[in-house]
C-alpha cells in the first residue's frame, strides 16, 4: 500500500507484470487485492480488534468493540470513501455533502414507514434518492471550479438544512425529526403485535441483535446490524478500488492535475466530474440510509455544515486520494471522538495517581482542555498539524515511517511519491 | 411605504456586519491571496475582546471599612458591595459611566489586540500557505477557527455572554415621527442604529486609507501587481501582513459592536463565516466595493424576505434566500456582482 494513486504511470506500466505474476483476484491486481483483504480482515473481526482490554479493567473505556460506535465506524468510513471520490480524485472541494447523506437518511425513513421495515427498500432508496439530489446540485455546482464550487455545494446543503428545519417540517418533522411508529402505514408488512415497535431488519433479523461472546473476561459483541454496514462498506470500498482502477478514474486525475489541458484536448471534463460527483452523493446517500437502518431516526442537524466540514476532516486526515485514507481518517475521528471524550478529571486523577500530588494536579490540569468536553480543541490542532506538516494525511505519514525502518533502495522512490503526492494546483 | 423603509432598516445592521467581515476577507484575499476560513473566528474574538474588557473594569475589591456585615451571629459575606477598581479611581460618577460605556471603550482595546493577533496568525500560521493550494488554505484556517473557538469556549463557556449597550443607548428611534409617518410606524433601536454608522465609518476609514496614503498605495499596486512592486524595492511582505492585522481589526470591532444586538457565543464566528463567504463571492472575489456593496445587499433582501406578506406566499424563504440569490448571482455573473478578470479563477 505504498503507493496507490498518484503515480500512475507506474502502476499501469507494472499491471501486465502483476498480472501475470499473480493473477487477478475480482478484478484487483496484487497490491488492491491486498489492501482490500486487509480491510476485509479488519472489518470482519472488528469486533475482537476494538476490543483488546477485558471488561471492568481500568482501559476497558478504551474498547470500541460495542455495536453503536463499530457502526459507525463502517458508515462513516463508506461516507468517507464516497467522498474521496470527488475531493481525491477530481480535486473538487464540496463543502456541502452532509445534505447527500441527510436527503438519503429522509429517503430511507421513509421507506421504512411506508413501505416496510426491511432495511434493503430502505438502503436502496435512500441511494437512488441521493443521487438524483446530487444530479441536480452537481449539475448546476460543476459549472464553476474552485472556492465557487465550494461556496455553491455549501450553499445548497444550507438551503437543504433551512428548508428541512422549517418549510419541509411535514417531510421531515422539523426539530423532532423523523421516528418510526407503530401506526405506520407500512403497506408490505404484516401488521405488529399490538404493544411491539417496529424495529428495522433484515428479513426478519433484527438489526439490533447481537450476539455475545465471552472468553474469560473479555466480551465480544458480534452485532447483525455492523455485519450489515460492513458488508456493504467493504462493497463501497471495492467499487472504489475499480473506480480509481478504471479508465474513468483516470481521466479523473487528469481534471484535477490539469483541467485546461484537458480541455485543449477537447474533452469536456464535465461529464466526468458529474458522474463522480452523483456517485459521491450516491455513497453518501448510502451512509445516510445506513444510519437510518441502525438507529430508524432522522434529524435535519446532520446536514449542517459542520457535518460536511467533518467528512473533508475525516479524508484529508486519512489521506486524500489514496484509497485506504479515508476509511482510516472516518475511524481516527469517529474513535476519538467517543473515546476521548469520555474522559473526565476523574478518569485523568486515576491515571496519573503514581505521581506525586502536586505534580499530579499539574499533569492534569494541562492536559484536562484536550479531552471530555475539550474534544473538538484536540480535533482541531490535530487537523492543523495534519495540514501543515502532512497534506497527505496518515497514509503519507505510514509511508515516511515506513521509508525511515525500510532503508532499502525504494526507500527514496517512496519519498519522492509522498512529496508528489501533494496535489498540484494549475494556475499555482 | 413605511413598512419597505423599516425593511431596510433592518437590513442595515445585518447587512453592516456582513459587509465588514467580507471587507475583511476580500483584503486578505486581495493582498495575500489566501482564503480565510477563520475570519469568522476574528469576528467572534472581537466580541469576547469586549466582553473580556467590560470584565476588566468591573473588577473590584471589598473595601476594608466596610465593616462589620453580620447581623446577629450570621455573616453575609456575599453581600459585600465590591466596589470596581475603575470607581475607587475616578470616583463614583465618572467610574460608573466607564462601565456603563464598557462596549464601546472596549474598541480602544480591541485595536491593539486584534491587530496583534492578526499579524501573529499571518507571520506564524498563513505565511507558510502563500504557495499551497487554495483548498489547503481552507483546510488549515478551518482547523485554526475550530481552535479558536474551543479555546474561548474553554474559558468563557457555551452560553452566550450578555454585553449591555451604554444605557444612553438603550431605546428606540421614531423616524416615523421624523419622515412625516404616524409615530410608532418605524421604530429602530439606537444601538442598532450606531451599529451601521460605526460600520458607515469604518468602511469609508479602510478605504480612505486605501485611498489617500502612500501606505494604502502600495497596498493597492502590491494587489495589483506584487512582483513588480517587490521589485520596485518595497518590502511589500510586511506591509501585506500589516494589512492582515487591519483586516483582522476590522473583522473584531466588527464582533465588538455586536455584541449588543446578540450576546456573543463561542460558535457566533463559524454563523457569520458561511454567510459572509457567500457575501464576498456575490461581491466578487477580490473586489472591496463588491464586498461591501453585496453585504448590504443581502442583508436588507434578508430583511425584506422575513416580512409576513412575503413569508406568507412563500414560507420559509427567509432561512434561504440569500443562498438563493448567491447560487442565481454565480450562475449568470460568474465573478460576482463587481469580480475583476482573473482573480480567483482556476
Amino acid at each position: 500500500m505504498t503507493d496507490q494513486t498518484t503515480d500512475t504511470g507506474a502502476v499501469r506500466a507494472s499491471a501486465p507484470k502483476t498480472k501475470a505474476a499473480s493473477g487477478r483476484v475480482l478484478g484487483l491486481g496484487g497490491k488492491d487485492l491486498s489492501l482490500f483483504l486487509l480491510v476485509l480482515g479488519l472489518a470482519l473481526f472488528a469486533p475482537f480488534i476494538l476490543n483488546p482490554f477485558p471488561e471492568g479493567s481500568a482501559l476497558s473505556q478504551f474498547n470500541a468493540g460495542y455495536p453503536d460506535l463499530m457502526q459507525r465506524f463502517v458508515i462513516f468510513g463508506i461516507f468517507a470513501i464516497g467522498f474521496n471520490i470527488l475531493f481525491g480524485l477530481t480535486g473538487y472541494l464540496s463543502f456541502g455533502h452532509a445534505a447527500f447523506l441527510g436527503v438519503g437518511s429522509y429517503a430511507g425513513i421513509w421507506m421504512m414507514k411506508l413501505l416496510t421495515t426491511n432495511v434493503i427498500p430502505a438502503i436502496i432508496g435512500s441511494i437512488v434518492v441521493a443521487g438524483l439530489f446530487a444530479l441536480i446540485v452537481g449539475f448546476i455546482s460543476l459549472r464553476r471550479s474552485g472556492i465557487y464550487f465550494s461556496i455553491l455545494t455549501l450553499a445548497f446543503a444550507m438551503m437543504s438544512f433551512a428548508l428541512a428545519y422549517s418549510v419541509l417540517t411535514p417531510i421531515t418533522g422539523g426539530e423532532t425529526g423523523l421516528q418510526l411508529k407503530y401506526f405506520d402505514p407500512r403497506i408490505l408488512d404484516a401488521e405488529l403485535a399490538p404493544g411491539n415497535p417496529p424495529r428495522a431488519n433484515l428479513f426478519g433479523l433484527n438489526m439490533t441483535s447481537s450476539y455475545e461472546l465471552e472468553l474469560g473476561s473479555w466480551v465480544f459483541t458480534f452485532n447483525a446490524g455492523y455485519y450489515l454496514a460492513a458488508f456493504m462498506m467493504l462493497l463501497a470500498f471495492y467499487l472504489s478500488i475499480r473506480i480509481f482502477r478504471s479508465p474513468f478514474g483516470m481521466m479523473l486525475r487528469a481534471v484535477k492535475s490539469n483541467q485546461n489541458r484537458l480541455n485543449y484536448t477537447g474533452i469536456s471534463s464535465k461529464p466526468y466530474t458529474l458522474a463522480a460527483f452523483v456517485i459521491s452523493g450516491m455513497y453518501a446517500g448510502l451512509a445516510g440510509g445506513l444510519l437510518v437502518a441502525m438507529d430508524t431516526q432522522v434529524g435535519a442537524e446532520r446536514m449542517f455544515w459542520t457535518a460536511s466540514g467533518e467528512v473533508v476532516l475525516m479524508t484529508i486526515l486519512g489521506g486524500a486520494g489514496t484509497l485506504i485514507g479515508p476509511v482510516l481518517g472516518a475511524g481516527f475521528i469517529k474513535y476519538f471522538e467517543n473515546i476521548i471524550s469520555k474522559i473526565n478529571s476523574t478518569v485523568l486523577h486515576d491515571w496519573f495517581a503514581f505521581l506525586p500530588d502536586g505534580l499530579e494536579n499539574v499533569v492534569v490540569a494541562i492536559i484536562y482542555p484536550f479531552v471530555g468536553k475539550g474534544w473538538h480543541l484536540t480535533l482541531g490542532l490535530l487537523f492543523m498539524l495534519v495540514v501543515i506538516f502532512l497534506p497527505g494525511g496518515l497514509v503519507q505519514g505510514g509511508q515516511k515511517l515506513a521509508t525511515v525502518f525500510r532503508r532499502d533502495k525504494n526507500a527514496g522512490s517512496v519519498e519522492s511519491d509522498a512529496a508528489k503526492k501533494q496535489p498540484g494546483h494549475p494556475g499555482e | 411605504m413605511d413598512a419597505i423603509i423599516l425593511q431596510i432598516l433592518n437590513g442595515l445592521d445585518k447587512g453592516s456586519a456582513y459587509a465588514l467581515i467580507a471587507l475583511g476577507l476580500t483584503l486578505i484575499f486581495g493582498t495575500l491571496g489566501v482564503v480565510n476560513f477563520a475570519h469568522g473566528a476574528l469576528f467572534m474574538l472581537g466580541a469576547f475582546c469586549a466582553v473580556t474588557f467590560s470584565r476588566l473594569l468591573s473588577l473590584g475589591f471589598v473595601p476594608e471599612d466596610a465593616g462589620d456585615t453580620s447581623v446577629g451571629g450570621f455573616s453575609f459575606g456575599a453581600l459585600q458591595q465590591e466596589t470596581p477598581y475603575v470607581v475607587h479611581w475616578f470616583g463614583e460618577g465618572t467610574g460608573n459611566a466607564i462601565i456603563d460605556w464598557a462596549v464601546p471603550l472596549s474598541i480602544l482595546f480591541a485595536i491593539p489586540v486584534m491587530v496583534a493577533i492578526g499579524v501573529t496568525m499571518e507571520r506564524g500560521l498563513i505565511k507558510h500557505f502563500y504557495k499551497r493550494p487554495h483548498a489547503d488554505q481552507i483546510l488549515v484556517t478551518f482547523g485554526l477557527a475550530i481552535v479558536l473557538q474551543e479555546i474561548i469556549k474553554y474559558f468563557y463557556g457555551a452560553n452566550p455572554i450578555p454585553t449591555p449597550a451604554p444605557s444612553a443607548f438603550v431605546g428606540s428611534f421614531d423616524f416615523g415621527v421624523l419622515l412625516g409617518f404616524d409615530p410608532g410606524s418605524i421604530v429602530y433601536p439606537y444601538w442598532r442604529l450606531t451599529y451601521f454608522f460605526f460600520a458607515a465609518i469604518l468602511i469609508a476609514a479602510v478605504f480612505a486609507f486605501l485611498q489617500f496614503t502612500t501606505f494604502g498605495m502600495v497596498v493597492r499596486a502590491g494587489m495589483a501587481d506584487r512582483e513588480t512592486v517587490g521589485m520596485l524595492g518595497i518590502d511589500i511582505d510586511r506591509r501585506f501582513t500589516i494589512m492582515f492585522g487591519i483586516a483582522a481589526a476590522v473583522a473584531g470591532l466588527a464582533g465588538v459592536m455586536y455584541g449588543p444586538i446578540n450576546s456573543p457565543n463561542y460558535h457566533m464566528g463559524m454563523d457569520f463565516l458561511v454567510l459572509s463567504f457567500v457575501v464576498v463571492v456575490v461581491g466578487g472575489m477580490g473586489s472591496l466595493p463588491g464586498a461591501v456593496l453585496a453585504g448590504f445587499l443581502l442583508g436588507i433582501i434578508e430583511a425584506f424576505a422575513s416580512m409576513t406578506e412575503v413569508l406568507n406566499v412563500l414560507p420559509g424563504i427567509n432561512q434561504i434566500i440569500i443562498y438563493l440569490v448567491a447560487i442565481i448571482v454565480l450562475l449568470t455573473r460568474p465573478r460576482g456582482l463587481m469580480g475583476r478578470k482573473g482573480v480567483m479563477e482556476d
